[in-house]
């Protein structure tokens, strides 16, 4: 496998794990579907918060493409490491859980936490060491099959990046809402809902270390 | 401290709960009364049939000072942290927050290296609450998605408005206010809420300079104690809606929301009307969109010889029933009403909610199975 399949992969992996993060959206589309006792109202919930999410990495890649362009590659490596070391020991250390919306909440709203929840967890940072590393590969245009560097093709890299990303997302978020609304049962969470938060904020830390080492 | 698995003693459902294995232990604030200068405690009492100290107090933890009259006290965290827009389930529950409603002292209890014997890990003063909240007399608390919610009666001064603050589930600190828009709210007593619903109740009493020297006769004939609910917009932590029970109906005290989170329900109870010192049992609802209340049990008070009733009450020869608590069990079917004044427990099931010209009404499904003596009432 070369380098920029071995990005893609990466970045969809990354993705589905984002999509099984219970505090990333699943849950709560079955807590609405429970609620309304319909699994249609589950099914409505997930394309809000895929774009929410969508909307987040997307804004932090377009950020990092922007300091990019400014910053020599060696520095901008070892900027994201500090970030995503500091970011992800931080939420280690320090887990607070505030509330941006309730139980009655329309599309824009689901779409609003997604995206809050997203930047707050460090959702796109955490995609910075595959984006920076590909650069230099053939990563920016693999869909399109543009050679030419430029913004145009960093675009259409940054939004295929998150397209990728967010597809795995909402797909393993959608697989595991459904297989828990209608087979598993909320009751599940007892048992299966493990500390995805510390596991999230060592996937920080090693992407960090990840963009630091290569 | 944080668990890999969320602590066992979340339920996403109250069915659940009910499920779930008995408690072994309870926590009981026994207060220190009149003149006995020792402090308020927190007994253990043991609550395992198969034990050798069945149903005994087998610790009790003394505050450092005298002088807290420990209040409704609750958990750090419990369902709610599996609330799906602010999750955190890892939260271990072990800490009891016991508020001291006469010190305004708060104490964080810990209750994990040894469940019998809990220790006091943190305290409050009063002046931290009264500074970053502007509140004091701290009441009843309930583990919140976002926080722990804490009831307060009033101002540092003694009088309103009461209200609710809230502390950090980590740190304990008090955070604030937790009003962004109070409306006509200023009296103040218990809150729960309809989480499913975006939604919190609150009661009414009265200010701490209303109570802390007993029940005023005088303020309670002249209707002047709480006889209102509030609506809250739990997310906009903004007032609704205001739904008073009228004035004759004094001390509307405890607030006990259904705990199916699709429902809407919830009962409150009145201690005692002016009109003839009954206690009643009222039930919120949302019919069609606007917040409504409509009385569905009235408790009478009972007939007793004029020698045996203090004399505020030997005009009425009869005891009030003065309803002060009552729960409401896991599956939202019967109502347990405490009738302080009679010293009875009522057992009763009560409808969720009257269909239009049918009057609802909570039927008895068992009388006293507590003392029925006609012991002289005191004052509260």
């Amino acid at each position: 496998m070369n380098g920029g399949a071995t990005a893609w992969v990466t970045l969809a992996g990354l993705g589905a794990f984002h999509g099984l993060n219970p505090g990333m959206g699943w849950l709560f589309a079955v807590a609405l579907g429970l609620q309304e006792r319909r699994r249609g109202a589950v099914l409505q919930a997930l394309p809000p918060i895929a774009a929410g999410h969508a909307v987040a990495v997307l804004a932090a890649l377009a950020a990092l493409q922007l300091v990019r362009t400014a910053v020599p590659p060696r520095a901008l490596a070892i900027v994201s490491a500090v970030l995503l070391v500091g970011f992800g020991s931080w939420r280690l250390v320090r887990r607070r859980h505030p509330r941006w919306v309730g139980m009655r909440v329309n599309a824009r709203e689901l779409a609003l936490w997604s995206f809050v929840m997203a930047s707050a967890h460090g959702a796109g940072l955490m995609l910075f060491p595959i984006v920076l590393r590909s650069q230099a590969t053939e990563f920016q245009h693999p869909v399109t099959g543009l050679a030419a560097a430029g913004l145009t093709d960093a675009t259409g890299g940054l939004l295929a990046a998150a397209a990728v990303h967010t597809v795995a997302m909402l797909a393993m978020m959608a697989l595991v809402a459904v297989a828990v609304y209608d087979h598993a049962g909320v009751a599940i969470l007892r048992r299966a809902w493990v500390n995805l938060d510390l596991l999230w904020a060592g996937a920080l830390v090693a992407a960090g270390l990840f963009a630091l080492f290569t | 401290m944080v668990l890999m698995r969320p602590d066992p003693t979340f339920y996403p459902s109250p069915r659940m709960a009910m499920e779930g294995p008995r408690e072994e232990l309870a926590y009981v604030a026994t207060l220190s009364v009149g003149d006995d200068p020792r402090p308020d405690a927190l007994a253990t009492v043991d609550l395992d049939p198969g034990s050798g100290t069945y149903g005994q107090v087998v610790d009790s933890l003394e505050m450092p000072v005298a002088g807290d009259e420990l209040h409704h006290f609750g958990w750090n965290v419990c369902s709610a942290a599996l609330c799906p827009y602010a999750p955190h389930p890892h939260l271990e529950r072990r800490y009891l927050v016991v508020p001291g409603l006469r010190s305004s002292r708060m104490y964080i209890i810990d209750t994990k290296d040894d469940p019998r014997r809990p220790t006091i890990a943190k305290t409050i003063e009063p002046e931290v609450i009264a500074k970053r909240t502007g509140y004091s007399r701290p009441h009843t608390v309930h583990c919140g998605p976002d926080g722990i919610y804490v009831s307060a009666l009033g101002a540092p001064d003694g009088d309103g408005p009461g209200g609710v603050f809230i502390l950090d589930h980590e740190t304990f600190e008090p955070l604030g206010r937790w009003e962004v828009d109070r409306g006509p709210q200023y009296l103040h007593y218990d809150f729960w809420w309809h989480l499913g619903h975006d939604t919190l109740v609150s009661s009414e009493w009265g200010t701490p300079n209303m109570i802390e020297n007993g029940l005023d006769p005088q303020l309670l004939t002249s209707r002047q104690y709480g006889h209102r609910l509030h609506i809250w917009d739990l997310r906009r932590r903004r007032h609704q809606q205001v739904l008073d029970l009228g004035d004759a109906h004094q001390l509307a005290l405890e607030l006990r929301p259904a705990h199916d989170p699709t429902k809407t329900h919830g009962f409150v109870n009145v201690t005692v009307s002016v009109e003839d010192l009954s206690s009643s049992v009222w039930t919120w609802s949302r019919p069609n969109g606007r917040w409504a209340v409509e009385k569905v049990a009235s408790i009478p008070p009972e007939p007793a010889e004029t020698g045996q009733l203090p004399p505020a009450l030997q005009p009425f020869g009869a005891v009030p029933p003065l309803v002060t608590d009552h729960v409401l069990t896991l599956d939202d079917r019967l109502l347990l009403v405490s009738c302080w004044g009679t010293g009875e427990l009522r057992a009763t099931t009560c409808p969720i909610r009257s269909t239009p010209g049918r009057p609802a009404a909570c039927g008895s499904v068992g009388s006293s199975i507590g003392r029925r003596t006609r012991r002289r009432p005191t004052a509260r």
